[in-house]
């Protein structure tokens, strides 16, 4: 027995660390047939990893102070070695977590990845969305600009339109009458540690569920029924390691050319990343001409936007937000279609994800614009899509004519 | 299940009894220190104590004009209204929400027409009743990107929200009510104290 068996067996005997890399690395069995689809999750951790490293390098710099906090930031930019690039990281990161995870969710909805067995890892995956949507929320007030301030205005003002409570729900929330340093420094206390501890526990028990049920593959089919008499693996499952550590280290390292690209080259996108009138302190007597939510909120916003105010206020519009993020919970009991895959679904689903897909990103296009007459009226068609293709998903899933699935995966 | 080694049987009904009684003790604890720091999250004594009312001085304030000023954190407006603006307020009644200020956004002694003690002066916390941005001042009758029957008044960037130069809202726009008008009084004739009124704060 060589020195490294010797350690590994009285580790082996005091923790169960080489049944725990075999159960969900070397003999965790992944369907064969994974495509480019399945590149997102793993990239969504490494995002996960990225953000918490270059997020603990910022709080040695950054104060939580409203008197302190912009000109921390920008110490952190000008003065700070390297901090340029810790804090660009951060902020492209924060973007990207987002395109990750949208593609990530898109890839679920096709090949119907929430379907049984799998209703808890989707609902564990959408409290994850909820929890990183809150988590950029949060994060976005910290460096103190216009559009830090007056976007934290309109959000915890949404809790304010909750009908008797509102008032003072919006005021606890603030801890004072308006977003002040009160404000800034709680924000702060959630940003860094109790929203990260939330999301770290978030993405094991999604991991868990996950390696429990065993992963789903473009073919909707569940690998689990053909299995070999005698080593009962999985004919159609190939090991995760080296095969799919493997396969996702390309898309790591094509994920990091993207990401090095935008770090180093247009860190603000245009203002898509990171607003222009962010880099101006912020000023409570005086709203920007024109806020708009950072690009990933912006669908919602839309939403938001396009109900209006009914029995004078506005907490329809704000419940409309709320339900279209609720609704995503249900989707595993909405879809009543025999087939999970989009490969063999009929038609009516395949034109409802279109539409689908054509409503989300229109809204996050619309919620990006000032308000007009024609953009209300188109945000309110697409808020009806949106809603339409879950509420009647029961229906249009159960009478579409699907193609008979086969019995083992495809190419 | 029910047989303990030595032949003794459990009392399953105690048991039930013990672990209701001992997680109903445990759920009060944690309530009991839930409070504290539900609590602690409230607006603490000196954010409560720093909604001092401010003094404005409205001498500089020409007709047309809007004087911001900072109450309580948020934006105060001071507008001194020109003849013209205050004969065009009585004359779009029919496209505002709450034309007679019936919903209580300013003290009794500001539901006038022109939601002011004195007409010329308006007074009111620059937030949208929507979410609370600050709108802006659009005085130019008429405007290109607001229609040729703008009365002038105030844009919400945000939303879209709009009011008149009353801070009345206007139908069709995100925001539910009128602006509100703090409680406000005269010192003299060009001092104005916002926060305090005749009756006290």
């Amino acid at each position: 027995m060589s020195a490294l068996q010797k350690v590994m067996g009285w580790v082996d005997d005091r923790f169960p660390l080489t049944a725990t890399y075999k159960a969900h690395l070397s003999e965790y069995y992944a369907p064969k047939n994974f495509n480019f689809w399945y590149f997102f999750g793993s990239l969504a951790l490494l995002v996960l990893v990225m953000q918490i490293v270059t997020g603990i390098f910022l709080t040695m710099n950054y104060k939580p102070d409203s008197g302190l906090a912009f000109l921390s930031v920008e110490y952190i930019m000008r003065d700070v070695d390297w901090g340029w690039l810790i804090r660009y990281m951060h902020s492209t990161g924060a973007s990207m977590f987002f395109v990750v995870v949208y593609l990530h969710m898109f890839r679920g909805l096709m090949y119907g990845s929430y379907r049984k067995p799998r209703e808890l890892i989707w609902i564990f995956g959408v409290l994850i969305y909820l929890a990183l949507m809150a988590e950029a929320f949060l994060g976005y007030l910290l460096p103190w600009g216009q559009m830090s301030y007056w976007g934290a205005q309109v959000i915890v003002n949404l809790f304010a339109a909750v009908p008797f409570i509102g008032d003072d729900l919006s005021i606890w929330i603030r801890g004072d009458y308006v977003i002040s340093d009160a404000t800034l420094n709680r924000f702060f206390a959630f940003h860094v540690i109790a929203l990260p501890l939330v999301l770290i526990a978030l993405v094991a028990v999604h991991l868990v569920a996950l390696h429990e049920v065993g992963s789903n593959n473009p073919d909707g089919i569940e690998i689990k029924k053909k299995k070999d008499p005698v080593t009962h693996i999985p004919l159609d499952g190939i090991p995760f390691h080296p095969y799919y550590t493997v396969k996702d280290i390309v898309g790591v390292i094509v994920f990091l050319m993207v990401f090095s690209a935008i770090v180093f080259f247009g860190p603000t996108m245009g203002g898509y990343f990171l607003e222009g009138n962010n880099f101006i302190p912020a000023d409570p007597l005086k709203t920007p001409p024109h806020i708009a939510p950072l690009w990933y909120f912006t669908p919602f916003y839309a939403i938001l936007r396009a109900v209006p105010p009914m029995f004078g206020s506005q907490f329809p519009g704000v419940v409309a937000m709320g339900m279209s993020i609720v609704l995503i919970f249900f989707l595993p009991w909405l879809d009543r279609g025999k087939v999970k895959s989009i490969r063999y679904r009929g038609p009516i689903y395949k034109f409802m994800l279109a539409l689908f897909v054509v409503s989300f990103v229109g809204l996050g296009y619309l919620g990006l614009l000032p308000p007009s007459p024609v953009a209300t009226i188109l945000a309110q068609t697409f808020s009806v899509i949106y809603f339409l293709f879950f509420l009647l998903m029961p229906w249009y899933t159960s009478i579409d004519k699907t193609k008979p699935e086969p019995e083992r995966v495809t190419g | 299940m029910s047989q303990e080694a030595d032949g003794q049987k459990v009392d399953t009904r105690k048991r039930k009894f013990l672990i209701a009684a001992t997680s109903a003790v445990g759920g009060v604890a944690v309530v009991g220190m839930a409070v504290p720091l539900v609590m602690s999250m409230l607006p603490s004594a000196r954010a409560k104590a720093a909604g001092a009312p401010v003094e404005i001085d409205i001498s500089k304030v020409e007709p047309g004009m809007l004087l911001t000023a900072e109450w309580r954190g948020k934006p105060v407006w001071v507008v001194n209204r020109t003849k013209e603006m205050l004969d065009l307020l009585g004359k779009h009644d029919d496209k505002l929400v709450d034309p007679n200020s019936e919903q209580p956004q300013q003290p009794p002694y500001c539901k006038n027409a022109t939601r002011s003690i004195k007409p010329e002066f308006l007074v009111a916390v620059g937030i949208c009743t929507h979410l609370g941005c600050s709108p802006t001042y659009r005085k130019e009758v008429g405007a290109e990107d607001l229609g040729a029957d703008w009365p002038g008044g105030f844009l919400c960037p945000c939303h879209g929200s709009r009011f008149d130069l009353a801070a009345r809202v206007f139908k069709n726009v995100p925001a539910p009510v009128n602006l509100v008008i703090p409680p406000h009084k005269y010192l003299s004739a060009t001092k104005l104290l916002i926060g305090v009124d005749e009756k006290g704060a």
